[in-house]
């Protein structure tokens, strides 16, 4: 890892976004794994970069729900008490 | 990715249908109240902010144009109405990152490279780690987390976020670039702390 020149990852950093979405051009996603077989730490970025964007996927998956009473609270103020009742 | 599940009719929105704008209230709300609670972290102000964001739409729909998607509209009310509440609560904040904004990342270089992938899903997603992975949004600049939030929480596409934030495409992958590595350096080292009491078990 000592003798590894980091301006490699530096100048590959500001493509990871698109990379992890799919997005990036084919060249560049040439560069970055190519890079990646040899950069450990790379590697290691760019898999738990995408382990942190799914699991937020995730936890989003089981938070749309408003909760009873605020739902409640939220038809009195709009003046749609008749409503409440779906 | 924002679907609408029932088709709403903005045409008897506009001619003051109450049912047709509870039915709104009913697509929207849970989405709302997610994005609001995870710009804010705390349930009263997420919820004033859903409050806010349905009266707000209420009094301007004679405005809505149709230009943009009910949701982008709804979106971009919301989005102003928690960021105006975090700045009301917060008025030191600067929008620090817009200096910035042609930099290059050199400040968001990763510094930790723990691969901890092989944590096992209830480990990465128990109550305790859910916690730490709202904590850790919270922790971002507002300008980054709203554009996570709209991106990575709520599923819009790039266009779709710059659409409701009115910024450029460019800037929103600037943000999201940033939120995201800042996230994972965070992840990291929480994790990182998680696979060593493992390891000790």
């Amino acid at each position: 890892m000592s003798d590894h020149d980091h301006s490699k990852c530096r100048s590959l950093l500001g493509s990871l976004s698109d990379y992890v979405d799919g997005t990036l051009g084919e060249e560049l996603c040439e560069e970055i794994e190519n890079h990646i077989v040899e950069c450990q730490n790379c590697h290691v970025v760019i898999d738990t970069l995408r382990k942190t964007i799914s699991l937020y996927h995730k936890t989003a998956a089981d938070g749309g729900d408003v909760p009873g009473v605020v739902r409640e609270r939220l038809f009195r103020t709009l003046n749609l008490d008749d409503f409440i009742r779906r | 990715m924002i679907e609408d599940k029932t088709e709403i009719s903005v045409e008897a929105l506009r001619a003051g249908d109450r049912e047709e704008f509870s039915r709104l209230v009913d697509t929207y709300s849970g989405r709302i109240y997610r994005l609001a609670y995870k710009m804010l972290g705390v349930p009263t102000d997420a919820e004033d902010v859903l409050q806010n964001t349905f009266l707000k739409a209420f009094q301007h729909l004679k405005d809505f144009e149709g230009r943009s998607s009910l949701s982008t509209w709804l979106y971009r009310i919301a989005s102003n109405e928690a960021l105006m509440l975090l700045r009301k609560h917060h008025p030191e904040i600067i929008l620090s990152d817009i200096v910035t904004e042609d930099d290059d990342n050199s400040d968001y270089f990763p510094v930790q490279f723990t691969d901890w992938c092989c944590l096992p899903e209830d480990k990465l997603l128990s109550s305790e780690s859910q916690a730490a992975l709202d904590r850790a949004v919270q922790h971002l600049p507002e300008t980054q987390r709203i554009v996570f939030v709209l991106r990575d929480i709520e599923g819009l596409s790039i266009q779709e976020t710059s659409q409701v934030l009115n910024l450029s495409e460019t800037a929103v992958k600037t943000r999201l670039l940033r939120a995201r590595l800042h996230l994972r350096e965070e992840l990291s080292i929480y994790y990182s702390e998680r696979l060593e009491k493992r390891s000790k078990e």
